[in-house]
């Protein structure tokens, strides 16, 4: 296929030919043609190899199960028992291609920024005064998340929205993750991709645009409001940093500040027994040594399904036992074997390494209160954290917008995608009128 | 006799090749091994072979030769940077595990290791519900002393090996006949050819009481225990505990942090006043490890089910190994790079394929979610006569102050010039050496 970019071909050749002793190949991965001005959008289109599919649907086959864990519950990490049966459809019912077909179902680039290539989603709406918005996943996620915003974003109408509510959304792969290229250096952290989407926007066209993420797309957002670039009209984001000193300090286990009413006092508790029962080490691991965690997770599906389910997104998910549950199974090991494919397990922890020992959620580290840009925030009742509204405008001296949702948790906008669009309309209609007004000028 | 010797290898077997052809293991229960062994009574001591399948290796070559490797670590190894524990800062290096895999896929080879190791009389007991793997070897004279000596993680028995001989028959290593031990190494629960725990509790003050239980059930009604790491700790609570047949420890990664000391390093305080050069040293090297070096403990105690990739990825099992401590995963970085060291890749590969063959990543990992002891402090003074020998590339050092701190009756505490985490297996000469002298004083007691 003449459309289909070279970046596609080296990774399925990639995975099928580590079945041989896989060892040398790596060389020539991260080190393309020499074209380091070129700004050009090339088509992307994803087609892995049959034999890339066969050679995963074998290991997973072939997966060696350690012993039952020695709990009745998930405290451990993903229960056994749950997590056999989904691996096993994995093996067997799961179709990659049907995955394939909805990513190239959109129109998908590749661009090269600051030296890596940048995997991309673009959809205009066919409203003509479309917002443009930049939307950053985060780890254990992907483009895959999104997918399902696509539609209520860009053809509001067809979901009880607007014609003024429309935005054209670009979905970019963070680099080392998906199909986007892995750094090769260390520096590829929030400020460094900040910089690349504001590039990325601009070289779509967009002058005006806002940026939403969640998770690491969170820190990404919160940097490029810091960074403010030309054009840059606000952001949302689903998991601000609001945890002030004062919160930090409660969260490890000094008095929670005075005059906290229940509700906020409620959110620091359970946030601390969810710190204390461990879970954030999976972020302090891959902090400290993605290369220690990552070569099981790179050679073993199952490893990595272990592995990304240990995330407290995954707390209330149902492994497919609630057909309606949003995401799917198939949702989710769409997830999980774009990860496989591409090989990127451990390139996408890195990004925690890049930033150990910093918090996305601290408000001090993530200097909130430099910040001018408008800023957006929906809150979700199930994240891991519920940012409080005094402490979003605590944080934040330029929000426009809070929102507590009455459902949803870390990947919100994967699980209720029509409230999350729903949430978008309001977050930044109050930004849409002076975008035209900026324009007409 | 032989089928019950068999039993748990067949069932080994079993599991790895219904692994193989994609079978659920979960109906081959605990339950099935225990009641096809135990026809001798609940005290029977049987003794015990390995003997591992040609699939179960095929299988295993075959999963090496496979791996699917990640891309280089984004961060150059610093080759003008002293071996300093700072040297692998995202973790192993992609080239030491290529260079691994390229030796354990096409020149190692377990069946030497296999003899190697049954060469050593094994035996199996089951102790408080679980069966217990253990090296039993006796000296031939008459007063000996008998010790149990007890490994840690990443470790197994096999880094506790070469000790065994120059303990049991020290007129052939540069001793004499009264400086003779007899030698009991048992494995963990969980751990190599030991019982896997199939429910919580397990933790190491268990097994302080199992290994006490497994010494007397051998008819040791005095003896002593050595250990690091996870052994480390073992014999402190065993010490602190002090049964009457217990006559002292010997610790090479000796617990006598001041608790203050260890609070103030976890929470990467600037050292507190008043620690003398050493001390401050030691004070540096905590505070590293809590900043630097704690994820993979962490992780193993609050998720260790999360791990199912070191059950599943042979590289992905070594590179969890490898990476213990930065100082030994630099050790044997260079022992890949063909520098000379006390360990050889021989050695390394044995442990790493034993606990592949056994399939006890996770169930080894359990032990950090069962323990609720601190690392390097201690929880209580050890009451019995102890001995510490302090080697330079442990996580940590200590000076003798906090050693007579911890260990009121200390009888022998000694700085030794080389040597790191796996003393016994890096440095099996020295350790000997101070074994002998440590315990020297307690011999006429026995």
């Amino acid at each position: 296929m003449a459309s289909e970019p070279s970046t596609a071909t080296p990774r399925s050749f990639l995975a099928a030919s580590a079945t041989a002793l896989g060892i040398t190949l790596l060389a020539t991965q991260g080190v393309p043609p020499a074209e380091a001005a070129d700004a050009s959008i090339r088509p992307f289109k994803v087609h892995i190899s049959d034999q890339a599919l066969s050679d995963m649907r074998q290991r997973i086959q072939m997966t060696r199960w350690p012993d039952r864990e020695t709990v009745n519950d998930a405290s451990q990490g993903a229960q056994l028992a749950k997590l056999k049966p989904l691996v096993a459809y994995w093996g067997s019912g799961y179709n990659w291609r049907r995955a394939e077909a909805k990513l190239n179902s959109y129109a998908q680039f590749i661009t090269k920024i600051d030296g890596v290539d940048i995997h991309f989603i673009h959809v205009k709406s066919k409203h003509p005064n479309a917002m443009p918005m930049i939307i950053s996943h985060g780890w254990p996620g992907s483009v895959f998340e999104q997918i399902k915003l696509i539609g209520p974003l860009t053809d509001p109408v067809a979901y009880g929205g607007k014609a003024e509510d429309a935005f054209d959304v670009v979905i970019p792969s963070l680099p080392g993750f998906g199909f986007s290229g892995k750094p090769t250096e260390q520096g590829w952290g929030s400020d460094r991709i900040g910089r690349a989407w504001d590039v990325l926007m601009k070289r779509i066209g967009y002058t005006q645009y806002v940026a939403q993420g969640g998770d690491w797309g969170a820190g990404i957002v919160t940097a490029m409001a810091r960074q403010a670039p030309s054009g840059l009209r606000a952001i949302h984001t689903n998991l601000p940093a609001v945890v002030s000193n004062d919160i930090g300090a409660a969260l490890g286990g000094a008095p929670i500040p005075a005059g906290f009413s229940p509700k906020e006092r409620a959110a620091v508790e359970d946030f601390r027994n969810y710190l204390r029962k461990g879970g954030l080490t999976y972020l302090e691991m891959m902090g400290a040594r993605p290369q220690a965690v990552g070569y099981g997770i790179t050679d073993s599906p199952a490893g990595l399904a272990g592995w990304m389910l240990v995330h407290g997104g995954f707390d209330k998910w149902s492994y497919g036992a609630d057909p309606r549950q949003s995401p799917t199974r198939d949702d989710v090991l769409d997830n999980f074997s774009l990860y496989w494919l591409t090989n990127t397990a451990t390139s996408a922890a890195r990004i925690y390494w890049e930033h150990r020992g910093q918090s996305l959620v601290s408000s001090t580290l993530q200097k909130t209160n430099t910040i001018s840009v408008p800023v957006a925030i929906t809150a979700f009742p199930d994240e891991v954290i519920r940012a409080q509204e005094s402490w979003a405008r605590r944080a934040f001296p330029s929000l426009i917008y809070f929102h507590e949702a009455d459902r949803g948790g870390h990947f919100a906008m994967w699980e209720h995608p029509e409230l999350f669009a729903s949430e978008l309309r309001a977050a930044f209609k109050s930004v849409r009128a002076g975008t035209r007004a900026a324009d007409a000028r | 006799m032989e089928d019950h010797i068999m039993s748990p290898l067949s069932r080994r077997t079993l599991l790895a090749t219904s692994a193989a052809a994609g079978v659920g293991l979960a109906a081959l229960s605990e339950a099935t091994l225990a009641t096809s062994i135990a026809g001798g009574g609940a005290d029977a001591i049987r003794p015990f072979r390995i003997a591992f399948s040609d699939a179960e290796l095929a299988d295993l070559r075959r999963r090496v030769q496979a791996t699917k490797f990640p891309e280089r670590e984004t961060i150059p190894e610093l080759r003008d940077r002293p071996y300093d524990g700072q040297r692998f800062n995202q973790g192993v290096p992609l080239a030491t595990m290529q260079k691994l895999a390229q030796y354990w896929a096409t020149e190692y080879d377990w069946r030497k290791s296999e003899s190697r190791l049954n060469k050593f009389p094994q035996f199996m007991t089951a102790i408080d519900g679980l069966d217990f793997h253990f090296v039993h070897v006796r000296s031939r004279h008459e007063n000996a002393l008998p010790m149990v000596l007890v490994h840690g993680w990443p470790g197994s028995f096999i880094e506790l090996l070469k000790l065994v001989d120059p303990l049991v028959n020290p007129t052939a290593h540069g001793g004499t006949a009264a400086d003779a031990f007899h030698v009991v190494i048992p494995s963990m629960a969980g751990y190599g050819f030991s019982g896997k725990p199939s429910t919580a509790g397990w933790g190491p003050e268990r097994m302080a009481r199992a290994f006490v239980v497994l010494m007397k059930r051998l008819g040791y009604d005095r003896f002593v225990a050595q250990g690091g790491d996870w052994g480390a700790l073992i014999v402190d609570l065993m010490g602190i505990d002090a049964p009457p047949e217990l006559m002292g420890i010997h610790s090479n990664m000796p617990r006598v942090v001041p608790a203050e000391i260890d609070k103030a390093a976890f929470a990467q305080a600037p050292a507190p006043a008043g620690l003398t050069g050493e001390e401050r040293q030691a004070y540096d090297r905590i505070k590293f490890f809590y900043a630097k070096g704690l994820s993979y403990a962490q992780e193993m105690a609050v998720r260790p089910q999360t791990l199912y990739g070191i059950q599943d990825s042979p590289i992905g099992l070594a590179a969890w190994m490898l990476d213990h401590d930065s100082r030994s995963l630099e050790l044997i970085a260079r022992v890949f790079d063909g520098v000379p060291e006390g360990l050889t890749r021989d050695d390394v590969l044995e442990n790493i394929t034993m606990t592949w063959l056994t399939g006890t990543g996770v169930s080894s990992a359990r032990l950090y979610a069962e323990n609720k002891f601190a690392f390097f402090s201690p929880s209580a003074n050890v009451k019995v006569p102890a001995a510490a020998s302090v080697f330079p590339d442990e996580i940590f050092t200590v000076s003798r102050a906090w050693a007579e701190r911890a260990y009121p009756k200390l009888i022998h505490f000694n700085r030794l010039p080389k040597g790191g985490h796996f003393a016994a297996w890096e440095q099996p000469e020295l350790l000997i050496q101070e074994l002998r002298t440590a315990f020297r004083s307690l011999r006429g007691a026995a």
